[in-house]
């Protein structure tokens, strides 16, 4: 059976050959911290399996060192001039577009044709990893349609990728980082904490106060996680199901589907989430410019949100 | 109690404007700590957490393909066909994007969006294209504004489609959640009820891309050039 372990070591080869380009590249003076920075990053999908959690967890640190601390550089590596990518639009016109179209369709077609093909049995590719497993594929068949098309040096590839990571920087390991902030969160059970603490200090003796405190502490909390993930069983624990399900009567479905769309607001308004600093760090854009142009929007949601689920949830 | 000092940390350091990486590491370790854990629990909880979720970092996978193709010209081929569309503004392009990306993301499409793989390469440029097409190059001002919109269309189209099917992450995530607390509920019934939310967004989203290019109608008076006889 396929696994999403053949997608991490595809992985683990690009960032690899990043770190290689990375140490070759004399330009930048922060050559040493880019390699060390993305060769961790290689290793972790090469071999993460391997390092045991707490190899691991000394992998993360060093990462964080490097790449908080230290600083990564941006690197120029060569790449065509804004004449030659105009000249060379030209040229090749919309055909362009097939190698970024082929991604999403061999993710799209394999996820449905996967799922259906089985060998003695089993499964060809892990159905829980196969949308995944499909992109990566569909990575490879945009590589080769590239290559064949384009006929690009062999080393334009990866510093190509080097060229983009380079600006995503630091920012690439944040979202796994949150994940692991919830994990020890957890452990350490802040979920209750913070649940004691709401019920000690606000008063929620109206049907409205908890729908309110719940979707505003789902905002807020998804604010400081970066993720609304972390923030929905925490708060679904400590105030949804005690006061909106149990002491007002309220629909369980109900309160969860809009409770996550509340916290999806505070993602929209958060520096801590990838989506908005993917974007800043993609399109080269000051800090906080893709927070101003959402924050509107997700106010307006969000109070969108209470009223919602105020007028549905007792009512269902 | 004491386990909350960790979400004093997160935003005290970034309101402090640390470097996020570093805020979200030092707010593990003082939440394991003041939690009771040691320093080998604490450390070994973070690396398999992280190792468990490397599958999140698979979407830089496409950067290679779309540094390649960016150094062929495909931002420029981006404007260039917006170009030939002479209604095209960047509040109705946005709108388009918004509207094909929330339902995508409704049908479980997620992947076919996203920052790296069509914001970046495709939906940025052609915006900007739009703009160049009515008024001439933005100045940077404009320029940033029409990128970070652009971002915002993507990021308020999936994240208010995305719950809208049932087999998505986030609606297994809300049934497993109300189980853990005793409640059953159905993956079709808790997606149903997004819809509301999702509707709302779109419209209040959208209103806002075009109302966008009304301000972007209006002269800028930040970066427009100096008079000449002052």
């Amino acid at each position: 059976m396929i696994r999403v372990e053949a997608a991490y070591v595809l992985a683990g080869l690009i960032f690899g050959a990043i770190a290689v380009f990375s140490a070759r590249d004399s330009g930048n003076p922060k050559r040493w911290n880019n390699t060390a920075f993305w060769g961790l990053f290689a290793l972790s999908f090469l071999a993460g399996g391997r390092l045991g959690n707490f190899g691991n967890g000394l992998l993360v640190l060093a990462m964080v060192l490097i790449g908080g601390l230290g600083g990564i550089g941006l690197s120029k590596p060569a790449t065509t001039t804004p004449e030659e990518r105009e000249a060379s639009s030209l040229r090749w016109g919309s055909k362009l577009f097939l190698p970024v179209l082929a991604i999403p369709i061999t993710a799209l077609v394999g996820t449905l044709v996967f799922k259906a093909v089985k060998i003695a049995g089993a499964p060809l590719v892990d159905p829980k990893q196969v949308t995944v497993i499909s992109m990566a594929l569909g990575v490879v068949i945009a590589l080769a349609i590239v290559m064949a098309m384009l006929r690009p040096p062999l080393s334009a590839p990866p510093q190509e990728a080097r060229r983009l990571m380079d600006t995503v920087g630091w920012a690439a390991i944040l979202p796994q980082l949150l994940a692991s902030l919830g994990a020890v969160f957890a452990l350490a059970g802040v979920g209750d904490a913070v649940g004691e603490l709401i019920h000690r200090f606000l008063p929620v003796d109206t049907p409205f106060a908890a729908v309110a405190t719940y979707c505003i502490g789902m905002a807020l909390f998804t604010m400081i996680m970066g993720n609304a993930f972390a923030a929905f069983p925490v708060l679904t624990a400590g105030v949804g199901v005690p006061l909106i399900v149990h002491r007002f009567g309220g629909d369980p479905a109900i309160m969860g589907s809009i409770g996550m769309l509340a916290g999806f607001c505070g993602t929209l308004m958060t520096p801590m989430a990838s989506h908005n600093i993917v974007p800043t760090a993609l399109l080269q854009l000051p800090g906080g410019a893709v927070i101003r142009a959402q924050t509107p929007t997700a106010l307006l949601v969000l109070t969108g949100n209470i009223l919602l689920m105020y007028l549905l949830v007792f009512r269902f | 109690m004491l386990s909350l000092l960790g979400i004093l940390v997160v935003v005290v350091g970034l309101a402090a404007r640390f470097n996020p990486i570093v805020v979200v590491t030092a707010a593990a370790i003082v939440t394991g700590l003041a939690g009771g854990l040691d320093l080998v629990t604490i450390v070994s909880t973070f690396g398999k957490a992280f190792n468990d979720s490397r599958y999140i970092s698979l979407v830089f996978l496409v950067l290679p393909v779309i540094g390649l193709l960016e150094r062929y010209g495909l931002q420029a081929r981006a404007r260039t066909l917006i170009g030939q569309l002479r209604s095209a503004t960047v509040g109705r392009l946005l709108l388009a994007y918004l509207f094909i990306r929330q339902v995508t993301a409704a049908l479980g499409l997620l992947s076919l969006g996203g920052h790296p793989q069509m914001v970046r390469p495709l939906i940025a440029p052609m915006a900007e294209g739009a703009e160049e097409n009515l008024r001439g190059p933005p100045g940077d001002k404009r320029r940033q504004l029409i990128r970070a919109f652009s971002a915002s269309a993507d990021n308020v189209g999936a994240f208010f489609g995305e719950d809208i099917f049932i087999a998505f992450g986030s609606v297994l995530l809300i049934q497993a959640v109300l189980e853990q607390n005793g409640l059953i509920a159905a993956p079709l019934h808790i997606s149903l009820w997004a819809i509301p939310t999702a509707i709302l967004a779109f419209v209040v989203h959208g209103v806002r891309l075009l109302l966008l290019d009304r301000s972007l109608a209006r002269p800028d008076k930040t970066s427009a050039a100096p008079e000449p006889d002052q």
